[in-house]
């Protein structure tokens, strides 16, 4: 058994190309999957440039990384990705690719899928190998149930959501870096990234970040945001908001957090004035632990934080940023 | 124009999902079934292309045959029919991504609009397949559009980690709506009138077949009672303690 992990990088301002923390997780997953398999994982990176930092993903459980470098490939294309790779994965005979559940990832997973006739299980949560066969679980209705997925191809193209598959300890050994050959014609790129804007410089995105505070109708207005930023800011973490924030026009609809908005999974969830409609819950009640300040005891946002205060939002969010002030040394 | 808009029919965001007898599909029994709302924002990316550049806007939707409800619902919004692939149960993507691709690939069309994942199985998966299948290029997540028709060449933004990219492609091509896209409109009376006498054309795929199975659905384990701490900001010490002792957050 092969297992593919596609290593997915970024340039970024200061740090120039490097590897996404998804791409660690990808390659942990595909290691830990090769042993109960009995196969091997190897890595795979795409991009210009990339041949550079491919020894880098030695120490996340692959000890050989495949390279497809080339300029044409400084900028995301879904057409020549998805050629590579799944070229890629026929030329190697791999039988399972794993790509984190990125806007990357879930946009290229379904094209290679097609293009390997391969079951696809999209965004899992845990991946077991057993007999062959990868059995994989992945939520449903945005969190409201589970369903464990067997996928019955030969081939099988996972996609595992950001921030579960953590590695858990990094060793300092570099992968050996082989170059594959490049396939690509101008029409592989009828569809190509011509500029990338990131807007939100110094704060992490929702689906990435390890700590959200996220803010509801109970806040009254845009103003008072300020507050949930400044927390966020001083935890190093993400902005989210409820759907109801959202439909009023107090915050971007890339915020939104819930079923028809973003899933999420941090460390620490913080919601502030948010009352909990069931598919809020469903898009956050996987964090690792929540925290709710509601001015209404019987709110459902309650049922799922594991630390509440039943008051004021604008009197306890204020004393909490001074004091996680004082205790993180940031005074 | 000709254009495609994909539709699928899911429980509404209400839904308090019970596990299904066979215990490993929802329990449908009292459930609400609504238009999947990211195809509301596909829907009406269609209609504005269709007023700006004139053409025909035509609804798929693959399933059994209330899924003839969501063709209905979109065609009260606007355009002009509908394909309805009757499938008692359409399988994984693979699966429905196969339909609709039978469906559409000799329908000369310009643009094919998705919403950018059913609000069901959440695979975000059906509009690109068919793009692949269908040797189409396509854009997902799509928050802004715009079109060139003259020149067959579509420029849109797509929303990624922390920001958005530009893509651009040339037609013809397929496109996943997110939400900020556009405004849906509501279906006037008028419109939901209309809609009952525009045809909906009914096809059967030649076959259905899942690369995957599911083979068991279950609830997330129950989260433990959690400590309420007060009810002012008395209360925040004792928070910020946990969040470091008990969660070790810093």
């Amino acid at each position: 058994m092969k297992i593919v992990a596609f290593a997915e990088a970024a340039h970024e301002a200061q740090a120039g190309l490097k590897f996404k923390k998804v791409a660690f997780e990808a390659t942990y997953a595909a290691s830990k999957l090769a042993v109960e398999l009995g196969g091997e994982a190897l890595g795979l990176v795409v991009g210009k440039g990339v041949g550079a930092i491919a020894p880098g993903l030695g120490g996340y459980g692959v000890q050989k990384a495949y390279v497809v470098d080339d300029d044409r490939l400084g900028m995301y294309s879904t057409t020549a990705y998805a050629k590579v790779i799944a070229a890629a994965v026929e030329s190697l005979s791999a039988d399972v690719v794993i790509l984190p559940a990125s806007a990357m990832g879930k946009d290229l997973a379904p094209r290679v899928a097609a293009k390997l006739k391969a079951g696809l299980a999209a965004d899992c949560v845990a991946l077991k190998g057993e007999g062959g066969n990868v059995l994989a679980t992945r939520p449903v209705y945005a969190g409201k149930a589970l369903i464990d997925v067997n996928i019955t191809s030969h081939k099988k193209v996972i996609t595992i959501r950001p921030n579960v598959f953590s590695p858990a300890s990094v060793n300092g050994s570099a992968a050996s870096v082989e170059k594959l050959p490049v396939d690509l014609n101008d029409s592989d790129f009828a569809s190509r990234v011509t500029n990338t804007a990131i807007s939100k410089a110094g704060r992490p995105d929702l689906t990435e970040a390890s700590i959200i505070v996220s803010g509801g109708r109970g806040l009254g207005g845009p103003e008072n945001f300020k507050m949930i930023e400044e927390l966020a800011d001083l935890l190093g973490g993400a902005v989210g908001a409820s759907r109801a924030a959202v439909d009023a026009g107090w915050r971007p609809h890339d915020d939104q957090v819930g079923q028809t908005g973003k899933t999420v999974s941090p460390s620490l969830y913080i919601a502030v004035a948010i009352s909990g409609a069931i598919q809020h819950l469903a898009g956050m009640s996987s964090s690792k632990h929540i925290v709710a300040i509601n001015k209404d005891k019987d709110a459902p946002i309650f049922q799922v934080a594991d630390y509440g205060i039943v008051g004021d939002a604008f009197e306890i969010i204020p004393e909490m940023s001074a004091q996680l002030r004082m205790a993180l040394g940031k005074d | 124009m000709k254009l495609f808009v994909c539709v699928n029919q899911v429980p509404d965001t209400e839904t308090r999902v019970k596990v299904g007898q066979d215990g490993k599909t929802i329990d449908r029994s009292e459930i609400n079934l609504i238009l999947n709302p990211y195809d509301e924002f596909a829907v009406e990316a269609a209609l504005q292309l269709k007023d700006k550049f004139g053409g025909e806007v035509t609804y798929v939707s693959a399933g059994n045959d209330s899924h003839k409800e969501v063709i209905r619902k979109a065609l009260a919004m606007g355009g002009d029919k509908g394909i309805h692939i009757k499938a008692e149960n359409a399988g994984d993507s693979y699966s429905v991504a196969s339909m609709l691709t039978g469906a559409l690939k000799d329908a000369g069309a310009d643009i094919i609009f998705f919403g950018k994942q059913s609000i069901d199985y959440d695979d975000s998966a059906v509009g690109t397949m068919v793009a692949e299948m269908l040797g189409l290029p396509s854009a997902s997540v799509v928050v802004k559009l715009d079109v060139d028709a003259g020149a067959k060449k579509v420029v849109c933004e797509r929303e990624i980690e922390g920001g958005k990219e530009t893509v651009e492609l040339t037609l013809p091509c397929v496109i996943s709506a997110q939400k900020g896209l556009n405004e849906p409109r509501y279906p006037s009376l008028k419109g939901i009138m209309a809609a009952k006498s525009k045809p909906i054309q009914e096809i059967t795929p030649s076959a259905v077949e899942s690369l995957t199975e599911v083979t068991a659905m279950r609830k997330p384990a129950p989260k433990e009672q959690g400590k309420i701490l007060g009810t002012d900001k008395t209360a925040v010490p004792e928070l910020v303690r946990l969040l470091h002792e008990e969660a070790k957050i810093f």
